[in-house]
């Protein structure tokens, strides 16, 4: 039983545990990843789980593929919070939040939104976007 | 009278001395294939439906505008040129019963060797299947040394073995359709995603 639970994670992603739901592709510049009270410096290769902060500084950029191949990046001085991220690889159902509470994003969506519409939501201070497909970019200036 | 001026004064003071909001820019942007998707902005009561190439909703402004290839460039550059590549997808079929490749598929090798170099630290997932000739285990099986061949190729040209996953469909999910027992050389195949 425990070696097909095993089997059944390993066949969805090269990710090394089920609390990863994303890849760090893109590395530049001064960057890191709050994970509860650690600050881990970003490297390529990092896996991302939910609830991290992806936090930038002013030459600071970072690219992250998802598990359903949504792809988001963070531009310079930019905080970016993974609210929510959920992913059936079977159904391609669940949902994906996130908040950009300053800087830029850049966001290509992915699988969850190609199956429902509304699975995607970027939360900024003063307004939430529903993301019924493909590219767009979000800047919060304060 | 002068109670009233004191008190408009006052509320003046405090609308100038409250902090700024934050200045929001949202802009939908066309796809590399040309395609433009749509972003719905909620904005308190106001909402806004962006779906044309470089609709922009601002916050403070209920008009829709539209800012030029250039303008999004200068404000947002770093951040698009972070974007991870989009992930590629392959398929390579196989000779029947065995797990040797059709001689266009060793070909098309190259093109999943292309995309593999040009990531950093790519990840690849690789699945097998057969058609439906054989016992439905024996499928099981064939899909998964299927898979398993080809990621031996991509381990003998340099992807480290634990960025690679495979797994074996065997039957079970056809790329066309068909009775027991048919030959079709479109479902014996692996496909590969790399990312």
């Amino acid at each position: 039983m425990r070696w097909t639970i095993a089997a059944v994670l390993l066949g969805v992603s090269t990710w090394a545990t089920a609390s990863d739901v994303g890849e760090i592709k893109v590395a530049k510049g001064a960057a890191y990843l709050e994970r509860g009270e650690a600050r881990l410096p970003v490297k390529v290769g990092m896996p991302v789980q939910q609830s991290d902060k992806v936090v930038t500084g002013a030459d600071g950029t970072v690219g992250i593929t998802f598990a359903d191949n949504s792809l988001l990046s963070v531009g310079p001085d930019s905080v970016l919070a993974i609210d929510r991220y959920v992913f059936d690889s079977t159904t391609y159902a669940g949902q994906f939040d996130s908040t950009l509470s300053k800087g830029t994003l850049a966001v290509i969506s992915g699988k969850l939104v190609k199956q429902s519409p509304d699975a995607m939501r970027v939360h900024t201070p003063s307004a939430i976007m529903g993301v019924r497909g493909t590219e767009f970019l979000v800047k919060v200036e304060r | 009278m002068g109670a009233v001026a004191v008190i408009a004064a006052i509320g003046l003071a405090i609308f100038l001395l409250r902090p700024a909001a934050p200045k929001e820019t949202v802009i939908v942007v066309p796809s590399p294939d040309g395609h433009t998707g749509t972003v719905v902005v909620q904005r308190g009561e106001t909402r806004q439906v962006l779906d044309q190439p470089y609709a922009t909703s601002r916050s403070g402004d209920d008009k829709v505008e539209q800012l030029s290839a250039a303008e999004v460039d200068e404000a947002f550059g770093p951040t698009l040129r972070a974007l991870p590549a989009p992930p590629a997808s392959f398929t390579l079929y196989f000779i029947t019963g065995t797990d040797e490749l059709t001689a266009e598929s060793k070909a098309e090798l190259q093109n999943v060797l292309a995309a593999l170099k040009e990531r950093p630290l790519p990840d690849v997932q690789v699945i097998g299947h057969t058609d439906t000739v054989g016992e439905l285990l024996a499928n099981d099986r064939l899909s998964a040394q299927r898979a398993e061949t080809v990621k031996g190729f991509l381990v003998q040209i340099g992807i480290p073995a634990e960025r690679i996953t495979t797994a074996g469909r065997g039957e079970r999910e056809p790329l066309i359709r068909t009775p027991d027992e048919v030959d079709e050389p479109r479902n014996r195949r692996v496909e590969i995603s790399v990312r």
